[in-house]
């Protein structure tokens, strides 16, 4: 069984939010609204400073209380690769996923449904990457299987020191920042 | 910890306001499309098409993909083929779909009705646009000589209204990329090595093992193919040095960071070299073997050392020793980029021949990760007849007596002009016609444009939105985006040759029309149709491509062809000319010295802001490009309006915290629009930082207006660089009005 995860390397990361621009087109995301966004952490005070600049959207955890707290099943664990997911049509708006996502990585799209990043599995079911990994100028970004050994994902996952965002909220997120 | 995200409105809406936007029903379409589109939508083929071209989001003309859903623009990907882009475009290439949705585009050309300025016109057809312009065009001929009409340009789509001009009879050709920009750098580089960098740059990042940064903010500033290998350099473990007044990006990558006192560049560069040199660590042989002048230039620098140096910026001596150091370690795949925006001071000149002359020490110019000898493929221009010759020198540089090396019969200084039409000397300016640049914020002190403006019988603005300058034409001539037009070749030097097509991917909504279509039309109006001999673009291409040995058909299937790699450094067989007057690389320039210049650079102290006000400097989003996207609706949801960055003790000193909004207020007594704070540890006490190209006030502009300040209207005061007369804009101070 695949399970899909990203790793990105900060390192390289300049926070030019191609990732979230290309999102934006590739998905239809409406004026106002981002499934994906930049956080700058800065520490320090000038001129002796030290800055992360990361590309952040939601985690596809493996303990997803989204999913768990979802009262119309719309809210769901795709069959491939673990990818959080939700049926439109059975969404009721209700926002509970929201408040149940510590990540904020969810919103109300316009037509009424909760929407947020799918890992673009239309794509990934084609044997693409998705969008925003596929822009990246500084090809920061990586996407995988996570369970494959041998996925460019698992290799850095092996050599790297990494983290994932909030663990201590025990969501299992599956995306992991290398530092 | 200081946490930016860039999702403001996704962290609005998730309040109350949701309800009331899905009650209204908005639809959830990215950027709602105009009726037009719509309609063009019916007549278009189902299902996915694939077209190539190339991006005009910036100058650097990057491959793209545009994908045609059902008949309507889906998005636009990088062009795999292509070396700019290498498949990937920036974040505003990517978002260049929100230009062609614009819904504040211009639609058909106007006419002004009422005093300029006031940006009331009423919409004629282009044969009446056409027969008005012909009209004053003939005039101010016939009264003062072709001379007195001048052209302003950004772009390549120029081109065709370029010839058009020269085929008019005017000399006064003139792009504010020269004088507001790269001009000092340029100038620099041609007065040490005999050649410029060019554009795209000839700094070979990717191979570079020791990147040096004085000001150039790679990752915020998005020339796309710097980007890529300034990620891939520092994946490869290379060292980065960078000096800034403000902790950039790509400080925060940097192995050193040099927080320098902003106007102190050339004192730091002149302790490195002095380092450099007293410490036998630069390339012997090169200097040697390539250098002229050398010891001469070791006299001079002799007096600059480092403690000398750490007084005058900020620098503690033994910073600047380490780095350079670490810089000498890795030559000659040391690169110290040349940067591009470089009128700061009005010494700029002289700082540009610094980091030549550092990268000389270095060894680096001419070899493998540092600066690479570009190739072009061979493409014959068009075989039009001779153009008239003009009785009249340029109008900007008479002689070239005033800016000795803004030489003639290249580039044309901007200011100069602008100055030539206010006074009149050395001979009148009537008529101005601009293309795809918005003069009011590409060149400093507004009032003195408007004054030149006022002068006019006739400003003519070609532009795809109605900018800031576009409220002061006579005539504004709407074009096509470039998704919707063909343009000029791009047959450009870099580190393999190629050529590259620019085509439409969909019709023009409206009115608007490419610019080549505009100039034959026009030169039909004004009796200069030979000068246009073929009856579309098409044939026009074909003819060049084919005299070169390549099809149109097959570009236009592939959008760009690749020629044959060739060698690009000395070490692969490139000859080691240098095309100075010496024939070898200028440590000592006696063209300085005849002209009464530092033949060596020498460093001059810029005065200080008084106490209480700050230096405004200002530099680039990666979203935005100069004042012509902040209106494109993707564009503007990633970042919408500019903020203040101001160090966190002097906003607290100020009674001031990130969010709050303030004016500023120049030494002119100029004040600002409002603009929101960002109290950060990012930057010194001393200056305060934003991004250029915000703070519209054309109303037409219906996103884009009023948002944030805007640097270009906070920039009266410039300073002219006396070798090439750019414009050093880095002198404005401000106080912050709460
Ligand atoms: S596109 Fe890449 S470099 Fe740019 S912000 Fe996104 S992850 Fe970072
Ligand atoms: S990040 Fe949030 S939305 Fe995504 S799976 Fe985890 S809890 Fe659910
Ligand atoms: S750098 Fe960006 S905006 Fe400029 S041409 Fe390339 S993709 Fe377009």
């Amino acid at each position: 069984m695949a399970r899909f995860g990203m790793v990105i390397d900060t390192k390289k990361c300049v926070g030019c939010m191609d990732c979230v621009v290309a999102c934006k087109t590739e998905n239809n995301v409406p004026e106002g609204f981002n499934r994906d966004w930049i956080t700058t952490d800065v520490k320090g005070t000038f001129p002796t400073v030290k800055m992360q600049i990361r590309t952040e959207r939601c985690n596809h955890c493996d303990n997803p209380p989204c999913v768990d707290c979802c009262p119309c099943g719309a809210s769901h664990v795709h069959d491939l690769g673990g990818v959080v997911l939700v049926h439109h049509d059975k969404c009721s708006g209700c926002k509970a996923c929201i408040a149940a996502c510590p990540y904020d990585a969810r919103f109300i799209h316009p037509d009424g449904y909760a929407d947020k990043c799918t890992f673009c599995i239309h794509r990934v079911e084609q044997g693409m990457d998705p969008a925003c990994v596929s822009v990246c100028p500084t090809h920061c970004m990586y996407f995988g299987d996570l369970d494959d050994p041998n996925s460019s994902v698992s290799k850095l996952l092996n050599s790297r020191k990494y983290r994932a965002l909030i663990s201590e909220a025990g969501t299992k997120p599956q995306i992991y920042y290398l530092d | 910890m200081n946490k930016t995200v860039s999702r403001r409105k996704f962290l609005k809406i998730s309040g109350a306001t949701i309800g009331l936007l899905a009650a209204s029903g908005t639809v959830g379409s990215l950027v709602k499309k105009t009726n037009a589109f719509t309609e063009k939508k019916k007549g278009g083929v189902n299902g996915i098409q694939k077209i190539p071209t190339f991006c005009d989001l910036c100058f650097w003309k990057c491959g793209a993909i545009a994908y045609i859903k059902d008949g309507e623009l889906w998005k636009l990907e990088g062009n795999p083929e292509d070396p700019l882009s290498n498949g990937r475009l920036c974040p505003r290439g990517t978002g260049g779909v929100g230009a062609m949705y614009d819904p504040d585009r211009l639609k058909a050309p106007l006419i002004r009705k009422s005093e300029r300025g006031k940006e009331q016109w009423v919409e004629v057809t282009w044969d009446e646009a056409f027969t008005y312009i012909a009209d004053k065009m003939n005039k101010i001929k016939a009264d003062y000589g072709p001379e007195a009409m001048a052209y302003f340009v950004h772009g390549i789509g120029g081109n065709f209204i370029k010839h058009l001009m020269k085929a008019y009879g005017t000399p006064n050709i003139t792009a504010p990329s020269f004088a507001q920009c790269r001009g000092p750098r340029d100038i620099g580089f041609r007065l040490t090595f005999g050649e410029d960098v060019g554009s795209p740059e000839r700094t070979d990042i990717k191979n570079s093992k020791c990147l040096v940064l004085i000001g150039s903010h790679l990752g915020e500033n998005m020339h796309n193919t710097q980007v890529q290998e300034f990620a891939e350099m520092n994946d490869n473990g290379g060292s980065i040095i960078v000096v800034d007044p403000r902790f950039s990006v790509a400080a925060g990558k940097a192995k050193y960071y040099l927080p320098i006192k902003p106007g102190t560049d050339i004192a730091l560069l002149l302790a490195w070299m002095k380092v450099i040199v007293d410490e036998n660590l630069y390339d012997k042989e090169y200097v040697d073997k390539y250098g002229f002048g050398f010891e001469q230039f070791k006299a001079e620098i002799s007096q600059y050392t480092p403690e000398w140096a750490y007084a005058e910026t900020g620098i503690e001596p033994e910073l600047i020793r380490a780095s350079a150091r670490e810089m000498a370690k890795y030559r000659p795949a040391t690169l110290i980029h040349s940067g591009r925006h470089t009128t700061w001071y009005g010494d700029d000149t002289q700082r540009s021949r610094a980091i030549a002359l550092l990268n000389a020490l270095m060894g680096s110019w001419g070899r493998k990760g540092g600066y690479f000898y570009p190739a072009m493929m061979s493409v014959p221009g068009y075989p039009y007849p001779p153009y008239p010759k003009p009785e009249k020198g340029k109008v900007d540089n008479p002689g070239n007596t005033i800016y000795p090396f803004a030489t003639e019969g290249h580039d044309t200084i901007t200011n100069g002009v602008r100055e030539a039409t206010i006074t009149g000397k050395p001979y009148p300016i009537k008529g101005w016609f601009t293309y795809g640049t918005n003069l009011m914020y590409a060149m400093p002190n507004q009032d003195e444009t408007i004054k030149a403006i006022q002068n006019l019988d006739l400003l003519v603005v070609t532009d795809v939105l109605p900018s800031e300058l576009a409220g002061w034409a006579d005539v504004v001539l709407p074009e096509s985006v470039y998704l919707e037009r063909y343009d000029d070749l791009n047959v450009e030097l870099f580190r393999e040759p190629f050529t590259a097509l620019r085509q439409p991917v969909l019709d023009s909504p409206n009115e608007q029309k490419p610019n080549w279509w505009i100039a034959k039309k026009l030169a039909d109006k004004l009796g200069l149709g030979h000068f246009f001999p073929w009856n579309d673009i098409e044939e026009y291409l074909s003819k060049r491509l084919t005299a070169a040995g390549l099809s149109l058909d097959e570009l236009k299937k592939k959008g760009i062809i690749r020629g044959e790699k060739k060698p690009v450094y000395f070490e692969e067989g490139v000859p080691a000319e240098f095309n100075t007057p010496s024939k070898k690389i200028e440590f000592y320039s006696l063209q300085l010295a005849e002209k009464g210049h530092d033949p060596v650079p020498k460093y001059t102290k810029h005065q200080e802001p008084p106490s209480g006000s700050f230096r405004l400097i200002f530099g680039r989003s990666p979203v935005h490009t100069f004042s012509k996207t902040q209106n494109n609706r993707i564009l503007a949801d990633m970042s919408d309006e500019n903020e203040l960055w101001i160090n966190h003790n002097a906003a607290m000193r100020l009674g001031i915290k990130s969010g709050d909004y303030v004016r500023l207020k120049n030494q002119d007594g100029v004040v600002s629009n409002k603009v929101k704070v960002k109290a950060t540890e990012r930057i010194r006490h001393d200056c305060v930082y934003m991004t250029h190209g915000f703070g519209h006030n054309s109303k037409m502009l219906k996103q884009a207006f009023l948002k944030g300040a805007s640097d270009s209207q906070m920039i009266t005061k410039y300073k002219i660089d006396p070798l090439m007369g750019g414009t050093g804009m880095n002198i404005n101070f401000v106080t912050i009005e709460v």
